[in-house]
């Protein structure tokens, strides 16, 4: 089980946390001009690395609150992103 | 009753299966990925379109991915049209494939239970069942009291926290041995002279334009008429280096067995809703898997927490597991789609062809998967059964959403 970094609560077991995938995926800012390409990677395409992975979890036992860590998706190692706290997600 | 050795009638280990040769530096067909997907494919362009000048090129060790990792349930009772076109298609294979490879495969067709704990999910289910008997493959719904009659030590009783209410039932479905899969289409594509590369790791693509042309790997560039990419979880890797884009995320499967034990569990038992499947292996384990944990991964584990919230259905559905010692737990990378169907087709380079996407349940489909992909590779054009499976499903919207019937939480 991984120890998650919340910005708030500090370090805590995974299993209080709900996972989110990537982060930093915008809606699109005009959407009336998306074509069905643009529409279906919006969607349904995300990143996949075996490697670093910027990713959003939500302290759903906890503060109930969402942030960004950076982690290794091979090792799982996980760090803060600088920006933890600051980023969000439109949806 | 006499007592009988678990065990007793596996065949022998066998010593000698296919040759381990180098690679050659071209062959007509090069696939990426040594597993059953990538062997059975393999099988089908030798044996249905007549390429032999191939080579099947594995990372590791043959098989020794997701295929030795699954929990080896075949069934092919999905709802939808497309879906139920390449299991049933797949599962008829089964039924021939331990005659046409000549070997042993422990192809069981005890059936498999769907359990529904639900109003909504009894309904959901009858409709599955109709769907399925409209596309000529064998199922009925089945009430508490005959579940109980095929499976006697599933507990039905009320007063736990999700009931059964009845179940979905597949004869035809079953287990088969996943090694033994693999060794028989390993050794009947070594006999056609076709190269089995292991240790061969693919770290590129050779290209001329939009056409691959080869593939660059740990033991040298192999240049290729055709490459096709059979590598289950590590697809997004592979494509990643032609700055190719795929709608999967890869996640930890993870699955556990039992010590061995007397025969005590006659068929497969799957839930959704508790999350847990469980069959009896031929030696004695009782075989578990649930749904796959939520983070992207490729690091063949998975938590704890999973396995302890599988292990809690399991222990209510079957109280008599209490006293079961759980011998070993692992964990496989699987790439799941946004509508937990595959991907199987044509790609925008020429030459190079993708199969992936199969999530949770790819073992069942191996033959299926093996019959079509070939066709696939050997006419440049999908076969009519995974035409739907295309990637521009993605762009189109014609989804084919299975997360009912893919029996799994991705």
């Amino acid at each position: 089980m991984m120890l998650i970094p919340c910005p708030w609560c500090g370090p805590r077991d995974e299993s209080e946390f709900h996972y989110g995938g990537q982060a930093d995926v915008r809606y699109p800012e005009n959407p009336g001009t998306v074509s069905d390409e643009e529409w279906g990677r919006f969607l349904f395409y995300r990143d996949n690395p075996k490697g670093v992975f910027a990713e959003r979890w939500v302290h759903a036992a906890g503060c109930r609150r969402w942030f960004n860590v950076e982690r290794d998706t091979l090792t799982n190692e996980i760090r803060p992103a600088h920006d933890a706290t600051t980023r969000t997600v439109t949806r | 009753m006499t007592p009988r050795t678990p065990g007793a009638d596996l065949p022998d280990h066998p010593d000698w299966l296919w040759r381990n040769p180098d690679p050659k530096p071209s062959y007509d067909v090069v696939i990426v990925g040594g597993g059953g997907h990538g062997l059975a494919t393999a099988y089908y362009l030798a044996k249905n379109h007549g390429i032999t000048n191939m080579a099947v090129v594995e990372r590791g060790w043959l098989a020794g991915g997701n295929m030795a990792r699954n929990t080896t349930i075949i069934r092919s009772n999905y709802l939808w049209d497309e879906s139920a076109g390449l299991y049933e298609h797949a599962l008829k294979l089964w039924e021939g494939l331990e005659d046409e490879l000549d070997y042993p495969l422990l192809f069981s067709q005890r059936g498999v239970l769907n359990l529904a704990h639900s109003l909504q999910e009894v309904r959901d289910s009858v409709r599955r069942v109709n769907a399925n008997r409209l596309n000529g493959i064998d199922a009925e719904f089945l009430d508490p009291a005959q579940v109980k009659e095929i499976c006697p030590i599933l507990n039905v009783s009320d007063d736990i926290r999700y009931p059964v209410l009845g179940a979905t039932w597949q004869p035809r479905a079953g287990i088969a041995k996943h090694d033994y899969v693999a060794w028989g289409f390993a050794r009947a594509l070594d006999r056609m002279g076709v190269d089995l590369v292991q240790n061969c790791e693919v770290t590129g693509f050779e290209r001329v334009g939009d056409r691959i042309v080869g593939v660059e790997t740990t033991r040298g560039d192999i240049r290729a008429g055709k490459v096709a990419l059979a590598a289950a979880g590590h697809t997004s890797v592979l494509a990643d280096s032609l700055g190719l884009r795929l709608p999967i995320q890869s996640h930890p499967l993870q699955a556990l067995v039992s010590e061995l034990l007397e025969p005590v569990h006659p068929t497969v038992v799957m839930s959704n809703a508790v999350h847990v499947y469980v069959s009896q292996a031929h030696k004695g384990e009782l075989v578990l898997g649930a749904g796959i944990d939520a983070y992207n991964s490729y690091s063949q584990r998975g938590a704890f927490h999973t396995i302890e919230r599988q292990m809690a259905a399991a222990v209510e559905l079957f109280p008599m597991f209490a006293r079961a010692h759980v011998l070993r737990t692992w964990g496989g990378v699987v790439d799941v789609t946004p509508d937990a169907s595959a991907i199987m087709g044509l790609t925008p380079f020429e030459g190079l062809y993708v199969n992936c996407g199969w999530g949770t349940g790819g073992f069942k489909a191996t033959p299926g998967v093996g019959w079509c992909f070939a066709h696939t590779i050997a006419h440049d054009e999908p076969h009519p059964l995974n035409a739907p499976f295309s990637l521009d499903r993605f762009t189109t919207g014609a989804l084919i959403d299975e997360h009912g019937a893919a029996g799994v939480a991705h």
